[in-house]
């Protein structure tokens, strides 16, 4: 477990000791921000039609916020040790695989959680000055953050197999952004289906896969155990398939 | 005995790096593996380290085979990749705590043992700095310091000393002769005088093979039956040749007149014999004038040439 703590910490500490986090950080407090005052602005002329949270979730800032974070924080995670070398000295000390790559995870998904904490002041803000406090209450912002959560589980166990598949940090970010905008495209079509619940298993699948639907429902506080279980699942198989590529050196 | 390679094969895609090499080496040796690059060092320290395994052969190190018992062999390796990896973001104090507890060193442990190993390596004067803000000569002692902390018995380095300046290169010379004993050390290099100053033996490499394995004094010994020893003696042509009639352990010898009365006498010994006593006790009983008694010596340069030559010119051809 001291072996463990040792990674995690260690992987922390290249995000918030070094000018990467901080970066990271600053750029998406700027998208919030994007959001947030287009969210005034609507807020100032129209009445509360939903959640503030869900509203966030209808700007485009926040999307690209998640498309672009977990490719950035996760594209060095494992490329870079490989390209410097690192990587061999490593593995070579007691360290297990597994370790390493829940290590690299989990500290992916504590930075990513960080980066979503400046949206949780702009929230704060509207709810001081707004007279409508039951217009945003815990559970919606649990729900939220779950979803959120789950979301970046999925974009960022996808990218630290990105990141172990190659030595390059360029085409492990590049990898991980097409998988992400891919899952927004798909989204999208899904959407545009209109597929009903006797169609059959097929599109019950499909329907699973549209993110921004099931996103706006966490946002409002809906929180569908299928949904859960879909993001659990397919984050487990991308970590599993980062195992297995860490692992496969030896089997060269 | 503390590594025993029999046999070991390790093929990546479609090429040999390694083709089934054996050897030992003894606790407490300093072993020089020697080749030009590309020959299969690297890849041979990196089968020994336990970071992948080999295609066939089987390596053990101090008793345990290094695939099948790879966490227990990992403890009793130091090893310090080629080019010394380091993460350049961390600070030299701070690299070698996480260093000794990711070799499951405790916490108190891990305290004494990065103060010990900066000491010895001399970096307790930077243990505050960036490493990636430091010299490459102390890079280098960082990365040796890595290898040291957990107190191992086999200390593989691979190239410690490539990219240093001379006097860089003679602090961590100085450094690895000093493990002697206490640590079996494994260390590859292409440079040769590094070999002669620090190993006890040489492994000579080549094309994943190794070609000569033996102290370098004895590779030295070896080579030495095509060397020659020179004598300059003032006597009568005639009286020479016939002392040197009698002479055993010689090949053959050639008798040339120089200026005055001296004359050149060169002489090809049979089993690298050393005939230099020889000729001076017959001139001296005979009461000639001797100015010169020479052994031109191979050095470890000569053999390594010699012995990775015929290869090298072929592919040289191709």
């Amino acid at each position: 477990m001291t072996i463990f703590w040792a990674l995690l910490r260690r992987e922390l500490g290249t995000f918030f000791l070094s000018w990467t986090g901080y970066v990271i950080i600053a750029a998406v407090t700027l998208l919030t921000g994007g959001s947030f005052i287009q969210l005034i602005s609507a807020l100032s002329t129209n009445p509360w039609p939903m959640p503030v949270t869900q509203m966030f979730f209808g700007t485009y800032f926040i999307w690209s916020i998640i498309i672009l974070t977990a490719p950035m924080i996760t594209m060095r995670l494992f490329s870079l040790e490989k390209a410097s070398g690192t990587f061999e000295t490593l593995m070579t000390t007691q360290v297990s695989d597994l370790q390493v790559v829940i290590a690299k995870f989990m500290a992916a998904v504590i930075m990513y959680m960080v980066i979503w904490l400046p949206l949780l002041l702009d929230l704060f803000i509207i709810n001081q000055y707004s007279n409508q406090a039951h217009a945003m209450d815990y559970s919606i912002i649990g729900g939220m953050y779950l979803g959120i959560f789950l979301t970046g589980g999925l974009f960022l166990s996808f990218g630290c197999l990105a990141s172990a598949l190659t030595r390059s940090q360029m085409v492990a970010a590049m990898v991980s952004v097409a998988f992400s905008f891919g899952q927004f495209i798909l989204a999208w079509w899904v959407k545009n289906q209109s597929f009903s619940a006797d169609d059959g298993w097929q599109s019950q699948i499909l329907s699973r896969l549209n993110l921004m639907d099931q996103m706006i429902d966490f946002a409002r506080g809906v929180v569908d155990t299928r949904t859960v279980i879909f993001y659990l699942t397919t984050t487990f198989l991308f970590l599993f398939l980062t195992l297995r590529v860490v692992e496969s050196r030896r089997w060269k | 005995m503390m590594i025993e390679v029999s046999n070991l094969t390790k093929r990546y895609a479609g090429r040999t790096a390694v083709d089934d090499i054996s050897f030992t080496v003894e606790r407490g040796e300093i072993v020089g593996l020697l080749g030009p690059n590309g020959a299969g060092k690297s890849t041979t320290m990196r089968v020994l380290s336990g970071f992948m395994p080999a295609t066939s052969g089987t390596v053990r190190v101090a008793g345990l085979d290094v695939f099948h018992d790879s966490d227990a062999v990992r403890r009793h390796i130091g090893y310090m990749p080629e080019n010394n990896p380091l993460y350049h973001e961390m600070r030299v104090r701070e690299y070698l705590k996480y260093r000794a507890r990711l070799k499951g060193l405790g916490w108190k442990q891990t305290r004494d043992r990065v103060s010990v190993v900066m000491e010895q390596c001399g970096l307790t004067d930077v243990s505050r700095r960036i490493i990636g803000q430091l010299s490459k000569g102390y890079k280098q002692r960082v990365g040796l310091a890595d290898a040291l902390v957990h107190e191992p018995d086999l200390i593989i380095l691979d190239e410690p000393t490539i990219g240093l300046d001379p006097q860089q290169i003679r602090s961590v010379r100085a450094l690895i002769k000093s493990l002697a004993g206490k640590h079996t050390v494994l260390i590859s290099t292409h440079i040769l005088p590094e070999v002669e100053m620090m190993c006890g033996r040489v492994l000579i490499m080549l094309d994943g093979k190794v070609l000569a394995s033996d102290t370098p004094e004895n590779l030295q010994r070896r080579m030495a039956g095509g060397s020659q020893i020179i004598a300059e003696i003032a006597a009568p042509e005639a009286a020479l040749r016939a002392a040197w009639q009698t002479l055993t352990d010689v090949a053959h010898f050639d008798v040339s007149p120089m200026d005055g009365d001296f004359f050149r006498c060169a002489f090809t010994p049979q089993n690298g014999e050393d005939l230099r006593p020889v000729i001076s006790s017959t001139a001296f009983a005979n009461g000639w004038t001797l100015r010169e008694l020479t052994r031109s010596r191979y050095s470890l340069e000569d053999i390594y040439v010699q012995v990775t030559r015929p290869v090298t010119e072929t592919e040289e051809t191709e």
